[in-house]
């Protein structure tokens, strides 16, 4: 795949409960931010518009398409959709571009998880045979998970805590959009009671409203614009078996090919943007990418500071894109899951221009 | 002043789906109370049974029957069920390995939470009529002691 430019990137906050305010007010904000910021007025002035959510968090088939709105309905514009996180909208939008059909792309990813109870949500995705009619929730499965690995002596409950105290300080010092952020000790996180044992309440990332927006283009066109960028280097995406029992948990063997694929070896990793739901995650994560401590993992505190479902993994591409477009630094790993126990695994590799 | 106008709406699927050869004989065989799974072409017994290998993505069709109680290969503790739990007191989810399977399969185990060890026998305990569904295994229990392989 030839090189795409990232060119910009917005957030909105994560907040816990975004009341009164729907889908298309919670996209507006970041769609508006992130073509302002390119000097575009609106979606009629990109070639192709994708967007990611689940139409599970609404309830209702289809739900997605009132999303639409935040773009206007009229004149027509060339628009699709995953019902994936938003990280895999963008990896459409690529082959678009890839494919000569469009040099410039809006990608958009939202989700309001608040009216529903989004763990149990997420189990009826499960297969509808044997998992769905047992109700099993995502939080379970990742303590399932957990507990493999703690049985095997791979990870200590002060490694997982230890991910979510870096978390939190990361995300005070970094990250204005977080839900949760501050100074907390190991020690002390390990005196909060279990909650779905072996996971405290603080191992599992929080519930999160709001919703991410980003402007890619090609090389030329990004170089028009007059702006900086990052240039995606390589991007890889693989899927393990929906069944938890078949696959190796202590691992992310899907994780480490997409890693092998991108091309994530073939450089010096300066940071690293993770989609680690759970905090044992993360150190799963990290390993399969083959990252040591020459890479800060997660400088925005990462999805245990605020998880925007359908969202994050485009918020993980866009938070290390933004640390290259603000010349901090000149190569980056973002990461983005989908599915129970990081199943589908998306690793992107960006770099400076 | 205005009257509010309101109609019963009931969501239904007016079709029914069939589960098909594999995943239907697994929940067929559950209303007998006996439990199958399918051999992979590794040679590894998946209960419940899959229909295609995981990993060469061939269709699988040889079926195993397994004993219907196990090991413990994972769990976690569930101290707040949520409504949509099978159970409203604490239970643990975990992942079982049936004898004579060799992939675990995830559903619920009812024991004190003292009980719960990585490790530990299990057996099912089934529901008292039948339907053919995963959940006419209630859950499984502590297996009783003398028994086990």
């Amino acid at each position: 795949m030839k090189d795409i430019a990232v060119v910009s990137f917005a957030q909105s906050d994560c907040r816990r409960d975004a009341g009164a305010c729907n889908e298309v007010e919670l996209i507006m904000p970041v769609i508006e931010q992130a073509l302002q910021e390119v000097g575009l007025r609106n979606s009629q002035d990109v070639d192709f518009t994708c967007s990611g959510s689940c139409d599970y968090q609404q309830g209702a088939a289809f739900a997605f398409v009132m999303g639409v709105d935040a773009l206007g309905a009229v004149p027509p514009i060339k628009e699709s959709h995953v019902e994936m996180d938003a990280a895999w909208a963008l990896y459409e939008s690529m082959l678009k571009i890839t494919m000569g059909q469009a040099e410039s792309a809006l990608i958009y990813g939202f989700g309001k998880s608040s009216p529903g109870e989004l763990p149990t949500v997420l189990s009826q995705q499960l297969d509808p045979y044997y998992l769905a009619p047992l109700w099993v929730d995502s939080v379970s499965l990742a303590a399932l998970q957990a507990r493999v690995l703690l049985d095997r002596g791979i990870i200590s409950e002060q490694d997982m805590a230890a991910v979510v105290s870096r978390s939190r300080a990361n995300a005070k010092a970094n990250n204005p959009h977080a839900q949760l952020a501050g100074d907390v000790s190991v020690e002390e996180l390990l005196a909060e009671a279990e909650w779905v044992a072996p996971l405290r309440k603080h191992d599992c990332c929080p519930i999160s409203d709001g919703a991410s927006a980003m402007v890619i283009a090609t090389v030329e066109r990004a170089r028009s614009w007059g702006r900086p960028f990052a240039v995606i280097k390589g991007i890889d995406h693989r899927m393990e078996s929906h069944n938890i029992g078949a696959r190796d948990l202590a691992r992310s063997a899907s994780t480490e090919l997409a890693a092998e694929k991108a091309g994530v070896a073939n450089g010096a990793v300066e940071v690293a943007e993770l989609y680690a739901p759970f905090s044992h995650q993360e150190i799963i994560l990290s390993r399969a990418l083959g990252l040591d401590d020459s890479t800060e993992i997660n400088p925005s505190g990462g999805v245990l500071a605020g998880n925007l479902m359908m969202a994050s993994g485009l918020s993980r591409i866009g938070e290390v894109a933004r640390h290259i477009m603000n010349g901090d630094i000149r190569r980056g790993v973002a990461h983005a899951t989908s599915g129970p126990c990081l199943q589908h695994n998306l690793v992107a590799v960006l770099e400076a221009a | 002043m205005s009257e509010r106008l309101s109609q019963q709406f009931e969501l239904g699927y007016t079709y029914t789906r069939s589960t098909g050869p594999i995943v239907g004989r697994f929940l067929t065989e559950l209303r007998q109370r006996r439990i199958v799974g399918t051999r992979g072409d590794d040679g590894r017994v998946y209960v419940p049974p899959m229909e295609f290998d995981p990993v060469t993505a061939s269709a699988l069709d040889e079926f195993v029957e397994v004993a219907d109680c196990g090991e413990v290969v994972s769990w976690c503790w569930v101290s707040e069920p949520r409504d949509s739990h099978p159970f409203d007191t604490p239970f643990a989810w975990a992942l079982v390995k049936l004898d004579g399977a060799d992939v675990p399969m995830v559903h619920a185990v009812c024991a004190g939470r003292d009980e719960m060890r990585t490790g530990m026998r299990v057996q099912a305990c089934w529901a008292e009529e039948t339907r053919g569904y995963i959940t006419d295994i209630v859950c499984f229990e502590p297996e009783a002691q003398g028994k086990g392989p």
